[in-house]
């Protein structure tokens, strides 16, 4: 069976080549552009005057654009109509696009956008979190409130209670493949767009919308990227709609790709945000009632800051039932470049604000976080394992209907294993006997000290705006037995295409060399939802099963006729279809029926069954189910500098019956030292006058190969998503992001060991932030 | 002008190659070899690494911010020529796919082309082989254990071929001129310098002192890539070998400056490992392979690494021009932000180093370890003799303008008893050394801090106190 083998990433052999193909790889037509943009220098104010003569007259530019030269409104945003493509005269943010460069080649066009001259006057910016409160520049009319139970009461009641702040930084998305789009102008004003995009349909409809013209005159095709995690959901419109427009105006293919300064200016980010808190709790760290509030710098558009900004609500409660809580988020705007979609989309920085809140309560208490953490756990599900003490099981109601905890915005918890996921890990991990070693270590050693930290992830699966959970598949068996598959879900090294090929094959009893998986095409597949989400495998898998199973229905139907055998008894295996004493070749079959018209091509369709959410209230049931994680990290701490650095982390994470547990691994390893760089080293500046100072990776750091974990041991949890989901597995592509909170806690650990206050460390864990928070220490030892 | 080079065991001979135009945006644009990638365009995360192999052996190198003419003479190598003339894979891709090392693709070519260069060249210690790739998909796990397992592989025949062709002495070279002549056409600008010899250089240099000296281009290439400058009369320096040389007697140590920082490695791990273990942060292997000592000093960049620590050891800059040359104290060098103790024409041409017992700490601070340019690097070289400092040349870069000196901070420690109290006194001493500047990689009060706790560093370690975070384990 090829599903749940540990295949290899469908295109590994073309990856280690060089052969496999992205937009910037592909052989243009002659007489191609190439595009740079002009980008704004101030943060904020209006243009005054635009000399662009000097642009024009560089060496081999064929035409400089400004927004007053382009024929139509070329918007680019995903949600609000709020991003012209070019300045309109106002700047929101340094960096932002003013006017477009089109000339023979990348280089000559970069330096032509450089020669303009451009007078501006400056307005003073709203960068900070405090600015932009005190401009009351917000999006939406005030904050949004998910409240359950009257946390304010449940605090004051409280034997315990502590409060405080943490500040979480933002984080460049820092794909290896920059921003790039190829528009190929078609006969009567058609467009061919090469895109590296995570959401196809959205490049088709923005920039038919850019033409004036139908989405069916666009046609956006995407084989892979070069890593994306969110980076390319919205912000990827730019680039194509600019090619779009600007090879319909001359005629001519035109590409374009961001150097890295520019992507790092222009583009979004992951929202930093501050979070206070109060909670109160008993003597045993229970709690009893929690307060957040979330302030988010959302940049100067609105982009996806909205469901970011619910999401990180949706995981303000992280594995912790909270009998009582209020969430307040403020969606904050800005003159820095919009923020935009990150893996975990909000999620990561929600939990973080309980995370804290949990080590916080800890520390008050003097006890072992990971006692305060497993008290405060959701009730298990009733598919219990391990015999360990945990909360009693749901009661039933007199319908005989187990009744869960449930969620600050309502949602029943009826798959919780983190009780189970804990145990095993904490075994497995040696948790104890090496939180005992690391005390003894911080008891020997004045200098270096060590952390520990075990942290859990529940992260819910489906897009918030429901109707974006459905999905389209085409699967075509040619006569040779080859199948032909496609789907609305983009490849962007999260290994999609090969798990949604494994399903294919095991369909068709095939093996996944006979399925050729084809680059994601809006005219092959219409209306597909960005890969986002985590979302890529449960939709598109579940459409492409549905469109295998209509093939393999209609060929059993024909078989069993025409061998005069029953229907139900046909079955696909090991590359051949047997009816009973009948056996031949899925080619032969396959052949055969194309020789009685039977029809060998289908489409197929999924929704996400059982959603039910209503934003406003912040009510019902966003998720269908959730995806869980557990993670202990192990760090070491340099009292002199602040230095710091992962020792060990071990990792148990949740993919339901994985479908290709090599690939789930994969995205374990990386979520996991993705997220702990979010907390550790990749610090964005931004200076006075609002310019982004970290535009590069010079000075924006990413985890190098050195910074993962010494001993990194990661496990999937090997058990089925109760809920009916593609062969029982559940979504991997963002939940193992947030494991790295436990890199973090562990510093803050380590932080605790050098006095007797809190330390309450802020994001990113910078060895300078680490140095701050021991100085703060109070008693030092 | 004229280049010629192998690719993938081609020869190529390129006339009137633009001088600045990056292998990169060659091999892309030009030949259309797509498979090297461009990340970032300033050698800072190895999508772009290919192999170079001269005379000294294969190197891993960043094509972004290479020259063509650096190319001439040597044998280049790129993701399509690292498997077999048959497609037959080389061990390290098999181990990749085989081991899952690669997620998006994108970075993976430069990875495989860093892990050709490691394992031709046998090394093993893949954290600093392959610091210099970035990946933001694996998390870097499922690639060292890929590295690891070709470790043992043979190296196929294919790769060995390079320097087997540049040895051979049927190889076409022709012979080129180095340069000054005119170019082909009757306005094409006189081809740039390719001098043979130093003297060569000086000559042309104290004439033409508005040129621009290329030895490795990790810094000039971003004046290209980045600043889209015009280099109007490039120098390269690649096969001016009388200024690549080390001489070793026995009060001295003196480094020609188109020494790279590869070879400064190997050759400070047997004087002074502390400084090559700095150096061993020093950028990425494939900029250690490239930039030289003379450009990190000549630069003038207040967070250079080099001089710090080679104004601890107290070392002796060499500058020329024309037939002059004078000697003076490294730091003397170093006047302000941006200014040089330089005559126009003239050029660093070595440094020396006084041979002395090993005292000397270096100490890079950075966000990153690394491939992180220093937020504070500070070097110390004190003495003691009867419990007392001696001497003391404690030197830093990041905290000033320039490369600096600690006066004060010296001077409170000499002839004190070698405590903890001394270190501690002589805390005062550091805000009248240094008033650091707050910028992205660090603030100023922090940079004080940690600079005065490098001392208190140097004093721990002096006692054998463990306060290295490398060597702790889980």
């Amino acid at each position: 069976m090829t599903v749940s083998a540990p295949l290899p990433h469908d295109a590994a052999a073309l990856h280690v080549t060089g052969r496999a193909r992205y937009v910037d790889d592909i052989p243009t037509p002659a007489g191609t552009l190439h595009l740079a943009f002009g980008l704004a220098r101030i943060a904020r104010g209006h243009i005054t005057a635009m000399d662009l003569a000097p642009v024009r007259a560089a060496p081999d530019v064929v035409a400089v654009l400004a927004a007053s030269d382009l024929a139509r409104d070329a918007d680019t945003s995903p949600s609000a109509h709020d991003e012209p493509l070019l300045s309109d005269g106002s700047v929101h943010f340094h960096g932002q696009p003013v006017f477009l460069v089109i000339a023979t080649s990348h280089l000559l066009a970069r330096r032509a956008a450089r020669m303009a001259e451009i007078s501006y006057a400056e307005e003073t910016p709203i960068l900070s979190i405090e600015e932009a409160l005190a401009a009351d520049a917000r999006f939406e009319e005030g904050p949004r409130v998910h409240a359950k139970g009257d946390a304010a009461a449940a605090i004051a009641g409280a034997a315990h209670r502590v409060e405080g702040q943490i500040e979480i930084g933002g984080q460049e998305h820092f794909y290896l493949e920059g921003q790039a789009a190829l528009a190929l102008p078609q006969e009567d004003g058609d467009m061919v767009v090469h895109a590296s995009t995570q959401h196809p349909s959205e490049v088709q409809h923005k920039v038919a919308h850019a033409l004036g013209r139908p989405m069916h005159a666009v046609r956006v095709e995407t084989r892979r990227m070069g890593g994306a995690f969110g980076g390319k959901e919205s912000q990827a419109n730019v680039p194509a709609i600019a090619c779009a427009v600007a090879a319909d105006m001359l005629g001519r293919p035109c590409k374009m790709r961001y150097d890295r300064d520019d992507d790092m200016a222009i583009t979004g980010k992951r929202h930093d945000f501050r979070i206070t808190y109060r909670a109160g709790f008993d003597g045993e760290g229970r709690i009893s009632g929690v307060e957040f509030v979330q302030y988010t710098r959302c940049g100067w558009s609105q982009d996806l800051s909205l469901p970011v900004a619910d999401r990180a609500m949706l995981h303000a409660d992280n594995a912790y039932h909270l009998p009582a809580a209020r969430i307040e988020s403020h969606r904050l705007r800005t003159n820095t470049a919009s923020a935009t979609a990150f893996r975990g989309f909000g999620g990561p920085q929600g939990m973080l604000g309980i995370e804290r809140v949990l080590d916080h309560i800890a520390h008050h208490l003097g006890a072992d976080p990971l006692v305060i953490r497993q008290r405060n756990f959701y009730a298990a599900s009733e598919r219990g394992g391990l015999s360990a003490p945990r909360p009693s099981a749901p009661p039933e109601d007199t319908s005989g209907k187990k009744k869960y905890q449930t969620t600050p915005y309502g949602q029943q918890v009826e798959d919780f294993i983190l009780h189970e996921m804990t145990e095993a890990l904490v075994a497995s991990s040696d948790y104890h006997a090496r939180g005992e070693a690391v005390a003894k270590w911080n008891a020997a050693n004045p200098v270096l000290k060590k952390g520990i930290a075990l942290t859990p992830v529940k992260f819910g699966i489906s897009f918030t705006l429901t109707h974006l959970n459905q999905a389209g598949a085409l699967v075509h068996v040619y006569q040779d037995g080859s199948v032909h598959l496609n789907h609305g879900g983009t490849e962007m090294g999260q290994g999609l295409f090969q798990k949604v090929a494994q399903v294919a094959a095991a369909r068709f009893g095939l093996e996944t060399e006979a399925i050729r998986i084809t680059a994601t095409d809006t005219a092959k597949v219409p209306n597909t939802s960005a890969t986002a989400a985590s979302s890529g495998s449960d939709l598109n898998g579940m459409a492409v099963k549905a469109a295998c199973d209509t093939i393999r229905e209609r060929m059993e139907w024909f078989l069993s006729e025409y061998y005069q055998h029953p229907a139900d008894e046909v079955i696909f295996e090991g590359g051949q279809v047997r009816l009973g004493a009948h056996s031949l070749s899925f080619e032969a079959a396959a052949k055969l029926a194309y020789e009685h018209r039977i029809s060998l091509s289908s489409t197929g369709f999924y929704k996400t069954p059982k959603l039910a959410w209503d934003r406003v209230k912040g009510a019902g049931r966003p998720f269908f189910y959730f995806a869980y994680g557990v993670a202990v990290t192990e760090v070491v701490i340099d009292r002199l500098s602040g230095e710091n650095r992962i020792l060990r982390a071990d990792i148990l994470h949740d993919a339901g019956a994985s479908l290709n547990p090599a690939l789930d691994i994969g995205q374990v390893e990386g979520g996991y030292v993705q997220g702990a760089g979010w907390l550790t080293t990749e610090e964005l500046v931004w200076d006075k006058a609002g310019r982004l100072s970290t535009h590069a990776p010079s000075t924006y750091k990413i985890p190098a190969c050195s910074d993962r974990p010494d001993i990194f041991n990661v496990a999937l949890w090997d058990a089925q998503n109760r809920e009916d989901t593609i062969y029982r597995s559940k979504a991997v592509g963002e939940p193992p992001f947030m494991l790295g909170i436990s890199a973090f806690l562990a510093l803050s650990d380590a932080i605790a060991a050098c006095g007797e206050s809190y330390p309450a460390l802020d994001a990113p864990a910078t060895a300078e932030q680490v140095f701050a928070a021991i100085q703060r220490q109070k008693n030092g030892v | 002008m004229n280049i010629t080079f192998l690719l993938n065991g081609e020869t190529v001979a390129l006339q009137d190659a633009a001088p600045t135009q990056t292998l990169l945006d060659w091999l892309r644009e030009t030949r259309g070899l797509t498979g090297t990638k461009e990340g970032c365009n300033e050698g800072d995360c190895g999508a772009c690494t290919v192999l170079v192999t001269d005379k000294n052996g294969t190197r891993a190198l960043n094509a972004c911010i290479l020259f063509l003419p650096q190319l001439h003479g040597r044998a280049l190598r790129t993701v399509e020529g690292i498997s077999g003339p048959d497609g037959a894979l080389h061990p390290v891709q098999s181990a990749m796919i085989e081991h899952h090392g690669s997620q998006c693709g994108f970075c993976t070519p430069g990875f495989i082309a860093s892990m050709a260069a490691a394992h031709l060249n046998c090394e093993t210690d893949h954290d600093r082989t392959l610091a210099g790739n970035l990946c933001r998909c694996t998390g870097y796990a499922p690639i060292i254990r890929a590295a690891k397992a070709a470790e043992k592989a043979p190296v196929p025949g294919w790769m060995m071929q390079d320097r087997q062709m540049l040895n051979d002495p049927d190889f076409f070279l022709p012979e080129i001129s180095s340069g000054g002549a005119k170019g082909r056409g009757a306005d094409s600008p006189p081809s740039p310098l390719r001098p043979k010899t130093t003297d060569e250089l000086a000559c042309y240099y104290a004439q033409n002192p508005d040129a621009a000296l290329i030895a490795g281009a990790t810094d000039i290439g971003l004046w290209v890539t980045k600043g889209l400058r015009d280099i109007a009369k490039p120098v390269f320096l690649a096969d001016c070998t009388d200024l690549q040389q080390i001489n070793i007697n026995k009060d001295h140590i003196r480094i020609g400056a188109g020494v790279t920082m590869s070879r400064m490695h190997d050759l400070m791990r047997d004087h002074h490992p502390s400084y090559a273990a700095m150096i061993r942060r020093y950028g990425s292997e494939q900029v250690r392979n490239a930039a030289t000592l003379g450009g990190n000093i000549a630069n003038g960049s207040p967070i250079g690494d080099n001089p710090p620590a080679l104004i601890a050891l107290g070392a002796t800059l060499h500058l020329r021009r024309g037939e002059t040359q004078r000697a003076i104290p490294l730091e003397a060098f170093f006047l302000e932000y941006g200014k040089q103790d330089r005559a126009p024409g003239e050029f660093v041409e070595a440094v020396s180093i006084p041979r002395a017992p090993d005292r000397l700490r270096c100490y890079k601070l950075s966000k990153r370890f690394d491939q992180d340019i220093s937020a504070v690097c500070g070097c110390f070289n004190i003495t003691v003799e009867g419990g007392k400092v001696a001497s003391a040349r404690i030197a830093f870069g990041g905290m000033a303008g320039t490369p600096k000196h600690a006066s004060h901070v010296e001077a409170a420690l000499i002839g004190q008893d070698w405590g903890e109290a001394t270190v501690r006194a002589a805390a005062p001493a550091w805000a009248q050394d240094f008033q650091p500047l707050s910028d992205m990689r660090a603030s100023g009060g922090y940079r004080l801090s940690a600079a005065r706790n490098m001392l208190m560093r140097y004093f721990l370690e002096d006692r054998g106190a463990g306060v290295c975070l490398h060597e702790v384990t889980a």
